[in-house]
């Protein structure tokens, strides 16, 4: 124990100096967004009004949080007991990625002092305005699934009977709100068909985006669950893995597919043969979505966690691609401009990330998010129908 | 009666009066090295852009069904009956969505400033309901740029079209383009040579995404149901088998 703890220290140490210095440079990016504007910390201008803040932070993190929404409908609405164990720690992820989206949200905006205003003005034929109403509905809804987690740490058992009695309805809301939420990222660039390059400009970019944010969900919970097992020495589960890497699988398989029959009922394979930038990053998001699905049908594959967290990180790229594309690189030549991030964008959105990580390890300490890390699981599903009535298998 | 302004390409000489008075009537500065910028900013809301032989004028367009308007969260941006597309920037939350979804990279942002606002012409709103006409049409001294009535002022430019045939492209820009404008300009060459955006959908730009969100009522209701039920079933076979399972 001693020895593996020695081992440990060092590398810890070289990442809290990476750690402090991507939040010290936070902080000098966060002081010039206050006291400069966004023209002093951003490279945003009038013919490129969206930047990183909003093609990473927002479009990015809410989707790398869908794996809450995802696990929360596989376990508790379609009763598939056995993905229980991660959904703790999805439910954690999708938590804190909507805070960071939010905390973004609050550097991007030009006004942060007026981020209420959407709900008292409203706009109902605003995409924007849904998405403002999806975040902070489906932020409280995720607070209150995460709710349980806090009160069994602190042994509170009547306010814990009392969030179990809501917690069905709570779930389906908050199952749909992502959805809506998801999809409306999408829904947020069908205005506009002159700007964003037709290879990603399709009416069906909200059911893309959609589906989209499944997979990465899935992936991401895959991703989590191997860094929790080394961060916090637990054994990894492998067969649980393996099982939502099926899944995984399917969905993208279901993705690809769609984005297929979507450029062939728009005619628009032909701009593949064209030598351009879009080509390019077009082909590049595509392979990371292919290559993972097809490794994934490989019970090998499945079965070795190296290749099982390799895929998983290709999904997650081929996401953030596509939101990139989306969001940024597909609108730079219908906008007319160029834009590249300013070091202060990324800094911030560095430090976003993490602190995301860091809050993410101290709950995973401190509170009850990883159940199985008992050798009896028989033991840890009796325990767990007496905490949690819902729990019934 | 809804109002428009007719922009006459042909006409135009280029000396920049309407860009002074728009200056004037928003209380911005004017000067030579703000006259030799040729793009609108939040400092300039209108220009003249030279294009070889020929010039143009960049402005609001003041859509008759406005994607800025449609996308703003807070409804910062309404379009009035008379015509103009006005801003209160006092609901106004910096998110941009205008300026993403002008299909004519109107709007423009107060960038460097702390408390920003967003910044466009707004066809004079102020001045034409109080009867006036737009600054930009009242100083214009060769009537290049005319401020009236929209149905009088399309009558106007076809009257024009028909008179010169030659001298214009026989076409009107602002009839149909998404869904049709309030602002119109008429030129000699074909509209590209003169930087007008070609490639817009003649439909209006709101329905795209109203399209999409009238939908949502029905996937709320339809999922609630779906999701409900599948819960319903789901336990209902987790309850049978706990009920069952002592007995094994
Ligand atoms: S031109 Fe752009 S800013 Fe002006 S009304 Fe139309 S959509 Fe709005
Ligand atoms: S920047 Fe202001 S005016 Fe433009 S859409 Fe956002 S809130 Fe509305």
């Amino acid at each position: 124990m001693t020895a593996r703890f020695q081992k440990v220290v060092p590398k810890i140490t070289v990442w809290r100096a990476i750690f402090a210095a991507i939040l010290l440079s936070g902080a000098y990016a966060t002081y010039l967004r206050i006291f400069y504007g966004l023209g002093g910390s951003t490279n945003l201008s009038d013919k490129f009004p969206w930047g990183l803040w909003i093609g990473f932070d927002v479009m990015c993190g809410v989707g790398l949080a869908a794996g809450g929404f995802t696990l929360v409908a596989m376990v508790h609405i379609f009763n598939i007991k056995q993905y229980r164990p991660v959904l703790r720690p999805a439910i954690l992820t999708a938590f804190l990625g909507y805070l960071l989206v939010t905390l973004g949200l609050l550097y991007d905006v030009g006004r942060p002092d007026r981020m209420w205003h959407p709900l008292v003005m409203w706009n109902p034929h605003s995409v924007m305005f849904e998405v403002a109403w999806c975040v902070t509905l489906y932020s409280t809804v995720l607070f209150l699934e995460f709710l349980p987690i806090v009160f069994e740490r602190f042994g509170l058992h009547k306010p814990l009977e009392w969030i179990h009695r809501i917690s069905v309805p709570m779930m389906i809301l908050g199952v749909l709100l992502s959805t809506l939420h998801q999809s409306s990222l999408g829904t947020l660039f069908l205005i506009v068909p002159e700007k964003l390059y037709p290879l990603w400009y399709t009416p069906i970019l909200p059911l893309l985006f959609f589906v989209s944010a499944i997979g990465v969900g899935l992936a991401m919970t895959i991703f989590e669950s191997w860094h929790s097992s080394r961060a916090f020495g637990r054994a990894l589960e492998l067969p649980l893995l393996a099982s939502i890497a099926r899944v995984l699988a399917v969905v993208m398989s279901v993705y690809l597919w769609i984005r297929f029959l979507d450029l062939l009922h728009r005619d628009a394979f032909g701009l593949l043969l064209r030598n351009r930038t879009e080509t390019w990053l077009f082909l590049l998001e595509i392979a990371l979505a292919l290559v993972p699905t097809a490794l994934l049908y490989q019970s090998r594959i499945r079965r070795n966690p190296a290749a099982l967290y390799f895929c998983s990180v290709m999904v997650v790229f081929s996401f953030i691609a596509n939101r990139l594309n989306v969001g940024i690189t597909g609108l730079e030549a219908g906008s007319g401009t160029h834009y590249i991030p300013k070091w202060s964008e990324i800094a911030v959105t560095l430090s976003l990330v993490a602190v995301g990580f860091a809050i993410f390890r101290v709950i995973g300490e401190h509170f009850p998010v990883f159940e199985a890390h008992s050798a009896q699981p028989e033991l840890v599903r009796t325990e767990e129908r007496e905490v949690d009535p819902l729990a019934v298998g | 009666m809804p109002k428009a302004i007719l922009y006459d390409s042909t006409l135009c000489i280029g000396c920049r009066a309407c860009e002074g008075a728009c200056a004037e009537r928003w209380g911005l500065p004017y000067n030579d090295k703000i006259a030799a910028e040729e793009t609108i900013s939040a400092h300039k809301l209108t220009t003249i852009v030279t294009h070889g032989d020929h010039f143009c004028r960049r402005l609001c367009m003041n859509c008759l069904q406005p994607a800025c308007a449609s996308v703003c969260p807070v409804g910062a941006l309404q379009k009035t009956a008379l015509g103009p597309v006005t801003y209160d920037a006092a609901k106004c939350i910096g998110c941009r969505y205008c300026m993403q979804a002008c299909p004519f990279q109107v709007p423009t942002y107060e960038w460097s400033s702390r408390l920003p606002r967003m910044r466009k012409c707004d066809m004079c709103s102020v001045r034409q309901s109080a009867g006036k006409l737009t600054a930009c049409a009242e100083i214009c001294p060769t009537g290049a740029t005319s401020n009236g009535e929209r149905d009088a002022l399309i009558a106007e430019a076809r009257t024009r079209l028909a008179a010169k045939p030659d001298q214009y492209y026989q076409k009107i820009y602002g009839l149909s383009e998404v869904g049709g404008t309030s602002v119109f300009f008429l030129s000699a060459v074909p509209f590209e040579q003169i930087g007008l955006r070609m490639n817009l959908p003649r439909e209006s730009m709101p329905m795209l995404t109203w399209r999409v969100l009238e939908l949502l009522p029905d996937v709320v209701s339809t999922g609630s149901v779906l999701l409900g039920g599948i819960w319903w079933i789901t336990n209902r076979r987790a309850e049978v088998a706990r009920k069952e399972g002592p007995r094994k």
